[in-house]
């Protein structure tokens, strides 16, 4: 039993979670974060899996943290610092390549190498895509109100709502309309004409969801790759210095200095709750702590099937959570590498670059996305419990944009895989792991064949290792698909998406909770100001 | 026709977008790649590489020098080690700025001198009785900023002198690759950094032999516009920027005393006679008029005059360096003359001139920003500079 009495108790030091603690500190409250790991960021986490290399071992770019957190919390100070990764580069199967440059011009004579119309297209679409993503984006800053309630604060939040969409005007809710409900191939295919420009945009619209680019509803995602652009002015798109770990060190740095307690390798087995009340928390190791809030920045199966007694909870909720659909699709492959890789798309003849432009290439992501019927036959191995045997990848050498993750000279390779599929076939082993990790390396040695000389060590991570190291149910990297079924007023489940449960006192402010998804920080945001507002 | 720098082979195939700008009559590089974001992210990450050969440079020799310069600056020379650098401005008789830069004494009776402008006039005006040699070594003499915090292990790699014991504004004689250098623990980037002083016939080895050794460090060369966002966060003040020289300036107004552009540390009025002592005695004696101070402008405030126009925030990528009124409570009550928006501490900076009493830290201000063609007031609110001081400056 600790002696010490807390206003607040924060269930996991993932990101969300420190983000509520350092709001909720900074209000004056006294607050204590449990993270069961011996290290926070839950799946912001960057460690030294190899002596001197260092991996961000799951999530790996940060795109849409909220840039009022970076503000509130002064995260600067704490060492968040973001580096440009200006770039996107798909390797085409005939040896060439399709870049995207940080500069517009070049980047549309890149493009118009390829196709001049599709040059013209894609600035009218990055309009129309700002449009979208402008009117997207209040509502990622607002509590979702329930359209089925009659209660105040939702008619107040519906009217807000109502009359944004209004603002809007009908072209470009009508826009927005289609872009919510169709699939990104048929949408991109309205706009473009060469396959891997589509394939590479609809990569965007896929990514962490159990969908592929032909199925209903993958559009909308895309609109989330253009939400980083809209604050690409405050430029909180790139990679961390040191890796997403030490975003997570920044937020629970600023947390401290607010005032909050950090406790590592403290396992929260279950939340107490007394007469509908939390109470306080039950660690694993049978110490007690207390206080009259608790906050479980864990994903929603956790949050209402593991720490807590389904008695305390209505059917219906319990029955929203066990249909809330996590079906983790992608897993990761992290390379200690002795050089650098040679891309064959970067050479012409000679061995010298096929474009001076492309000195830079291995410092911006590269995609393998060569069409889009190579990313749906991906996605259909997946459909029948495969991994794909050619997987779609988003790849990063992070020690190339800071060189302090890896010794001089050699570097550190991040490839996100999809698909991988929780539910796998048989289920996951470790030869399952390797053959994955096998796959993957097949794959890129297409495009870079020296690959498998230079790799020092790889750690290959199915969605089942997300879930046993994370705690990530089914390994979905964000707290549960971000599917147009499951968000808004819908995440986790209807009637309770403002970050309360039915348990008073008993919290809610992961990723499975509005808006969720990336380092974003919103919802722990959001939560600590429900929080504050609603007292206990 | 103007002069290339000792350097202009190697960093000349490097500017692609010809993004040249002009510098004491020479052609440096405003960047390399068509924006600066990955030059000003090498300098506060890894190793940014600046050719800052234009400089002016002068070299002071003879019993009288450091009397000379100790007659000249507002700090005291007499008490610079052999091995040690200042910076300092130096004054007319009226205590008002000509211009700044560093003395660094190179041995006993040998001194360097840096400058923004030309000073070789000057410095002989002030030599009158004077025992000194003063040679203008500019063009002779290639200069590099090797600035960030990797700068110091890329280094030592190249040089036998122990780094870890050079200080902060400290000097050591050494060579890389067995041509003679000199390293200053030096910078305008308010980092770790140094810089090197080599003859300008055999500087072209000296940056071949740091990018060699760089590569693995994430050495990037970089232009003046990374520079200018990085001496913004540092509270750096730019000759002709955001001050204008004694010696140039057409109207009183457009002088300035060391107090009034934040530099009364530099100011000793204790020390032996020096040009402008008297002014600036009787200048401390009254209230200071005006401040040179940082402005951090409020995000939410511009967020909410570009949503009045159905736009987000348009941040601009490199420095600004056009005058900005700043106004409290409806009156203006000075002027920014240097801007950025910081990519690291994610806020939009400003260096500005304000008048008595509006100058302290916290007071609340407004800045005129230009929003959809519109003269707009966005909040903002005064800062102590620097905005960013990092430990490892000093350490």
């Amino acid at each position: 039993m600790t002696a010490a009495r807390y206003d607040a108790i924060i269930v996991g030091g993932g990101h969300n979670g420190l983000v509520t603690a350092a709001y909720l500190a900074r209000a004056g409250r006294k607050v204590v974060v449990l993270e069961r790991r011996p290290l926070v960021g839950g799946a912001a986490v960057t460690e030294e899996v190899v002596p001197g290399f260092k991996f961000s071992v799951f999530s790996y770019v940060v795109s849409l943290l909220r840039p009022e957190i970076i503000r509130d919390l002064d995260l600067p100070a704490h060492g968040l610092q973001i580096l440009p990764l200006e770039s996107t580069v798909t390797p085409l199967d005939n040896g060439d390549y399709l870049a995207g440059w940080p500069d517009a011009d070049e980047t549309r004579r890149e493009i118009a190498r390829h196709s001049p119309r599709d040059a013209e297209a894609a600035s009218q679409f990055g309009r129309l895509m700002h449009h979208m993503a402008m009117a997207v984006k209040p509502i990622l800053g607002m509590v979702p109100p329930d359209p089925a309630s009659l209660a105040p604060s939702d008619l107040r939040g519906l009217l807000k709502l109502g009359g944004h969409f209004r603002s809007l005007g009908a072209e470009r809710f009508h826009a927005l309309f289609k872009l919510m409900t169709m699939s990104s191939a048929d949408y991109l295919d309205e706009w473009y004409e060469f396959d891997p420009l589509k394939a590479t945009k609809s990569a965007s619209g896929i990514i962490g969801t159990f969908l592929g680019p032909r199925s209903p509803g993958s559009a909308y995602v895309l609109l989330h790759h253009y939400m980083g652009e809209i604050d690409g002015a405050f430029r909180a798109w790139g990679f961390q210095k040191g890796g997403t770990g030490a975003i997570s060190e920044s937020i629970a740095s600023a947390a401290r200095a607010f005032g909050a307690e950090v406790r590592t390798n403290a396992d929260v087995e279950r939340v107490i709750v007394r007469d509908g009340h939390a109470t306080g928390v039950a660690l694993a190791n049978g110490d007690e702590v207390s206080a009259p809030i608790v906050v479980s920045g864990l994903d929603p199966r956790r949050t209402f099937v593991d720490l807590i007694e389904p008695k305390h909870l209505p059917d219906a909720l319990v029955e929203a959570i066990r249909n809330f659909r996590f079906r983790g699709s992608s897993g990761k492959v992290n390379l200690a590498l002795d050089a650098l890789p040679e891309f064959t798309f970067l050479r012409d003849g000679g061995r010298g670059y096929r474009s001076p432009l492309l000195a830079n290439a291995l410092r911006g992501a590269i995609s393998i996305s060569p069409s889009v019927d190579y990313l749906e036959r991906a996605y259909d191995d997946a459909k029948y419990g495969e991994f794909s045997r050619n997987p779609y990848m988003d790849i990063v050498i992070p020690s190339l944009i800071d060189p302090g993750m890896a010794p001089p000279g050699k570097h550190v390779m991040s490839i996100f895989v999809q698909y991988a599929p929780y539910q796998l076939n048989g289920g996951w082993t470790d030869a399952k792991r390797e053959a994955f990790g096998d796959a993957v390396i097949d794959t890129l040695e297409r495009y870079a064949p020296n690959i498998r000389s230079i790799i020092r060590h790889r750690q290959v991570l199915t969605p089942a290792d997300i879930e046993r190291i994370t705690g990530l149910s089914e390994g979905n990297i964000f707290q549960g698909e971000l599917a147009l079924h499951q968000l808004f007023f819908l995440r986790p489940a209807p009637a309770w998406a403002k970050y309360r449960t039915p348990v008073r006192g008993y919290w809610q402010c992961g990723a499975g909770t509005h808006p969720g998804g990336g380092i974003m920080g919103a919802s722990g945001r959001l939560a600590a100001l429900e929080i504050l507002r609603g007292g206990r | 026709m103007l002069k290339t720098t000792p350097f202009h082979e190697r960093t000349a195939p490097l500017v692609r977008a010809q993004t040249w700008r002009r510098w004491a009559g020479f052609q440096v590089a405003s960047a390399y790649d068509p924006h600066p974001e990955r030059e000003y992210a090498a300098v506060r990450n890894a190793a940014a590489l600046f050719d800052v050969s234009p400089l002016y440079k002068y070299r002071i020799g003879g019993p009288d020098a450091a009397r000379l310069l100790d007659r000249m600056v507002t700090r005291d020379v007499t008490r610079c080690a052999v091995g040690q650098v200042l910076y300092t401005p130096w004054c007319d008789a009226d205590g008002k700025v000509i211009d700044d830069g560093t003395i660094s004494r190179l041995d006993e009776r040998t001194f360097r001198l840096t400058s923004a402008e030309p000073n070789v006039r000057w410095l002989w005006m002030n030599a009158v009785g004077l025992d000194v040699t003063i040679d203008e070594i500019s063009a002779r003499t290639a200069a590099l900023a090797l600035q960030g915090p990797l700068s110091r292990t890329i280094l030592q790699h190249l040089t036998p002198a122990d780094l870890s014991q050079l200080r902060y504004f400290r000097l050591v004689h050494t060579a890389i690759r067995d041509i003679p250098v000199t390293i200053s623990r030096t910078g305008y980037t308010g980092d770790l950094g140094y810089e090197l002083w080599v003859d300008a016939e055999r500087a072209v080895p000296v940056w071949d032999a740091l990018m060699a050794c760089g590569s693995g460090y994430g050495i990037t060369p970089a232009g003046i516009w990374a520079l200018d966002i990085a001496r913004i966060e540092a509270g750096l003040v730019m000759l002709d920027v955001d001050y204008y020289s004694a010696h140039h300036a057409l109207i009183e107004d457009q002088k300035s005393f060391p107090d009034e552009i934040n530099l009364a540390w530099t100011v000793n009025l204790d020390k032996g006679p020096h040009n402008g002592r008297r002014a600036l005695r009787r200048a401390r004696a009254g209230r200071q008029a005006w401040s040179f101070v940082g402005i951090e402008v409020d995000w939410e405030s511009m967020e909410r005059l570009y949503a009045a126009r159905g736009l987000p925030p348009h941040l601009p990528n490199v420095a600004w360096r056009t005058s900005a009124p700043v106004y409290r409570n409806g009156e203006q009550i000075g002027y920014a003359t240097s801007g950025c928006w910081s990519p690291l501490l994610k806020r939009s900076l400003a260096l500005a001139h304000l008048k008595a009493p509006h100058f302290a830290a916290g007071t609340p201000v407004q800045i005129e920003v230009t929003v959809e063609h519109r003269r707009e007031r966005a909040d903002a609110v005064v800062r102590a500079l620097p905005f960013y001081d990092p430990a490892r400056k000093r350490a």
